[in-house]
Parts: C-alpha cells; structure tokens; sequence
C-alpha cells in the first residue's frame, strides 16, 4: 500500500476529546463529525486536512475509545497519520476503518509532500527516506482490506 | 510462570494471539457504532449472547430526541438478542460489571477506554472500539499483542486523608500519559493485601491514562471474599517469576494527596500547591470514584454541615444508590446540600448533565480533564474523594489532612 498527501502538523498526546468532542458524539450521521473534527484543538485544521498527512508528536489518538475519531478523521479526507506512537485502541481503530498509521519519528514541515509504502516499509519527505515500524501481518490485512468491515465481508 | 497477562492470554510478551472472550461489554455511546459495523459485516451472527453485555450509562436517561432514538433502536436488538441488557439507572458498565460478573482469569473486553477497571479481579480486562467489538460479537473472539508488563510494587498502608485515587495520580504523574503504552500494569507486594476491592478498581481505572492496555491485580483473599458476596467461590492467583519491563516502588505510607491539573492527567501537584483555588462544582462519582465507599466517605466528611458550592454526586450504580439509601449516607449527602445524579457516568464526558460554563472550575473526582471535556471553556480538576468534600465545604481547593 503506498500513498501521498500535504503534511499538517500536530503536537503530542492529542487526545480523542481534541479530535471529536463528546458533544459531538451522539449521532450515527458521520457529517457532524467531520464538520467538528479537531475543533477544540484548533478549527482552521478541518479545512486543511483533506487530502493531507497528518504528523503527530507522541501518543496521538489517547484517551476515549470512541470510534468516532477515527471515523471523522477518515471522512474529512485524511490519508495516513504518522507519528513517533498512539494510543492502542485509537490504532486498532484506525486500521478497523481503513485508516492508514504509521509509527515513525519525523520532523514536520508544514505542507510540504509526504509518501509512504506500506510494502517497502517506508516514508519519505524532502527527500529523505525513513523507515518505519511495520504493521503485524494481522493489521497489514485488516488495512489492505479497506477494514475490518470490509474484511469480514471480503477477505474471510 | 510469566507475568499474569502472560498466563491469562497464553503466550509471551509481543506475541500475537487469538483469544476466546470471556465477557465483552458496550455501553450506550459504543453500542450504536457496534451495531452498525455488525450489521455492515454481514452475517448477522451472535457467536455468544451469554456473555454479551449492553449497558446504558452514558447519556442517562436520554436527553434529547436523538439520543432517546438511538438508544431505543440499540435497547431493541440488545433484548431481542439476548444480550445480557442493563438500561438506565442500573449504572455504569465498568461498576456493574464488577459487582459478581467479572471473575479471576478471565479475558474481558469493554467497548470503553476504562474497561481495563476490571483488571482489579486478576481478570486481563482492556478496551476496544465499536468495530473490533463488532468482530467479538459475531465470533466471540479477538487478537492481542501479549503486553509487556509494569511491576508496580506497593509496601505500607496509606496514612491520613490519602486514598487509592490519590497513588493512581501518583503513579500517572510518574509514568506519564503514555509512560506505558501498549503495556499492562501489575499492581504487587505486601502492599497490596490492605486495599480493599474498590480501591484496586480505582487503581486500575487510572491505567489507562499512561497508555496501559490493562491494569492488575493478582487475585487474593479480599478478591475471593468479596466475589464470595457475589456468590463465586474463586482461587486466588499466586505471583511467579517474570519479567518486568520496567519496575516502580510505592510506599502507601508516603502518599499525600494531590490534584491533576488541568489539561493533562499527568500534570500532578500536591493539594497544599493549590489551597485557595476558587471553585464552582464538585463533581463525585464515575467509574474512578463512585463506588459506595467513595460516597460514604465524601457524607462522612459533610455530614452536619453544607456544601459552599453546587455538588453533584452520582452513584455509579443502582446498588451502590441502595447501599447509600440504607446505610444514611444518601440522606446525610442530600441534607448537606448535595445533588444526587441518576446512577452511570454523569457530566464526565460533557455530554449532557452538569456541564460547565466557560470560565467555570469544577473538582472531580473522575479521571480525565482534557480541554473542554465538561464544557467549552470549563477547567477540571481532579482529586480524590476525601479533597472533594473537604473542598466543597470551603468553596475552594482544600487540603483535607489540615480540616
């Protein structure tokens, strides 16, 4: 799996409250989120993250179990996030949905082009490659299906 | 032998593997996106009902059309499907869950960050999100990666006002909010043999606030006597040799009490460092601290006297409301000026009840005060139950060793 988009920033141990806030939660219409994600940490983000590689200080994705911030952050258009680590129920979630994460220490400069490949076990911006912490052969699977989901569905 | 979440998942630390579940759990916020992602799977197979729980506490009762409609279309399938089903005022999942169900041994998945409370019976208990919930339900299984374990070895008994909840602020304070990730805590040494059930829930409720994926105890005479309550005659689970990837000691003796300052579980200051602060509500309950010796500890202290400032408590279940109700300690809270919430997780998540207004400082006894979390603008504060109440008769943070 490879893939490319804009770099947008973000510091350490952003929580799932930062990412969609509990207000926000109780609705199965997957619009609200993405037109309150990442509010309570700064709203310009929701405009500049389709189509962008978010990257993360340590720990992205703590706190709350809720779906929900995984889901928003895959229908406002984001294509991976990389970060040094996360929170382990925000990346089985991410994977469950088909969002791709990627364990890897990076320095961020915003905008600038980012690509990654899951095969070859890298990431490369500004024209260096760093090669990152590989997905269990298990999670490698959930995410070429596109999900949990769609794995269940496909590939069983 | 290895550590306990080693002998309960059956395989060595970083190893994958695939678990039967013994007890999987939602609650009204993540059973909705669990039963859309099951019926997206396809199969519309339930491996298991029996060991299936859906329990409402997160928005309760409903407060607006919406919620009232999930909650129905989610009370539909959990009754029609035989899932073991607890509604509105039966508690929060976690409390409930720890009243006889969960059992030594046992792998117990919770679709909640805090499911790993359940830890506290020497059970490996962690959370999940709504879609690997999904999965469990329709196979009754699950992968781990086996953790790696904190040794986190206690010795003493607390002095004071220090309580349980005062050493799981510690310990985040010491470990940091990913001080742990993809890890389990142990919780071991002759320390451990004088804290009574409520305070290890406490203990491993906080784990997960340093990035653990489970929080443990070794079960002991005080687990099997309390589940003998339940009526399960349990054995108790001996420690062994194993490997710790990093290790901590603890004297219970040293603890004083301290506040979580907001936004960061992990930023711990001593209670005496804020004495002063002004506050305007005092939040008692949750899965952290709304046991019934929380309550009764926070009546004992307002008995007699008035709160300084608006004080909700909210059982964190109905048993704990009924032991409160016969013991006095309801009447005691409710005489002092106290409002007392339906039994579940109140205004912790901001989502309905008790919310605060910006500008606002509220104290609670809960275990998360990120940015917003109760209220755009609010501030919380976290402490145990003993500065909650000594605080919410002075109107501001409170030390309550000098009261």
């Amino acid at each position: 799996m490879q893939g490319k988009g804009r770099a947008v920033c973000v510091g350490e141990d952003i929580d799932t409250d930062l990412i969609i806030a509990g207000r926000y939660l109780r609705t199965k219409d997957h619009g609200v989120w993405v037109a309150h994600v990442f509010e309570d940490l700064d709203p310009s983000l929701a405009d500049r993250i389709n189509g962008a590689v978010i990257v993360a200080g340590k720990n992205f994705g703590c706190g709350s179990s809720r779906e929900q911030a995984a889901i928003a952050l895959r229908e406002a258009g984001v294509v991976a996030i990389i970060a040094p680590s996360f929170a382990r129920i925000f990346f089985r979630n991410a994977i469950n949905v088909g969002l791709p994460l990627i364990e890897c220490t990076l320095s961020c400069i915003e905008g600038t082009p980012v690509f990654f490949d899951f095969s070859e076990g890298w990431v490369e911006t500004e024209g260096n490659k760093n090669a990152i912490h590989p997905l269990s052969p298990r999670m490698q699977k959930i995410l070429e299906a596109g999900g949990l989901v769609k794995y269940w569905r496909t590939a069983r | 032998m290895g550590t306990l979440s080693e002998r309960i998942l059956h395989g060595t630390a970083g190893e994958y593997v695939d678990r039967a579940v013994d007890r999987a759990f939602v609650h009204d916020g993540t059973g909705v996106l669990t039963l859309e992602a099951w019926k997206s799977m396809g199969q519309k197979r339930i491996h298991n009902s029996a060991h299936l729980h859906v329990l409402f506490d997160h928005i309760v009762p409903a407060n607006n059309g919406t919620t009232a409609t999930l909650q129905h279309e989610l009370r539909e399938f959990a009754t029609s499907s035989f899932l073991n089903f607890s509604d509105i005022g039966g508690g929060i999942c976690h409390q409930i869950m720890s009243e006889g169900i969960v059992l030594p041994g046992e792998v117990v998945v919770g679709a909640d960050s805090h499911s790993c409370t359940l830890g506290a019976f020497g059970a490996f208990a962690t959370g999940v999100g709504a879609t690997d919930m999904a999965a469990i339900w329709m196979t009754g299984e699950t992968w781990f990666r086996v953790p790696e374990s904190v040794g986190i070895h206690l010795s003493g008994t607390f002095n004071g006002a220090a309580e349980a909840k005062d050493l799981a602020l510690t310990y985040v304070g010491k470990l940091g909010m990913d001080g742990a990730t993809y890890q389990a805590l142990e919780f071991i040494g002759e320390g451990t043999a004088s804290l009574p059930m409520d305070d290890r829930l406490t203990l491993c409720n906080l784990a997960v606030e340093t990035g653990a994926k489970a929080g443990m105890f070794y079960a002991d005479g005080v687990t099997e006597r309390y589940l003998a309550k339940a009526g399960h005659l349990v054995k108790s689970q001996q420690p062994g040799p194993c490997r710790y990837v990093r290790e901590l000691d603890f004297d219970l003796s040293d603890i004083i009490p301290v506040i979580a300052v907001p936004p960061r579980v992990d930023s711990i200051k001593p209670v005496h460092d804020l004495e002063g602060l002004p506050i305007d509500q005092v939040f008692v309950g949750t899965c952290t601290n709304g046991r019934y010796s929380d309550l009764a500890r926070f009546a004992q202290r307002v008995k007699g006297k008035k709160v300084a400032v608006r004080t909700i408590v909210v059982p964190a279940s109905r048993s704990v409301l009924q032991d409160a109700i016969q013991t006095g300690v309801l009447a005691s809270l409710v005489d002092a000026g106290c409002t007392i919430g339906t039994p579940g997780c109140g205004p912790c998540l901001g989502a309905h009840m008790g919310v605060l207004a910006e500008g606002e400082v509220c104290l609670s006894t809960a275990n998360r005060n990120f940015k917003n979390r109760m209220g755009i603008g609010g501030e919380i504060y976290l402490s145990s139950v003993a500065t909650a109440a000594a605080s919410a008769l002075e109107g501001e943070i409170t030390n309550p060793e000098v009261v």
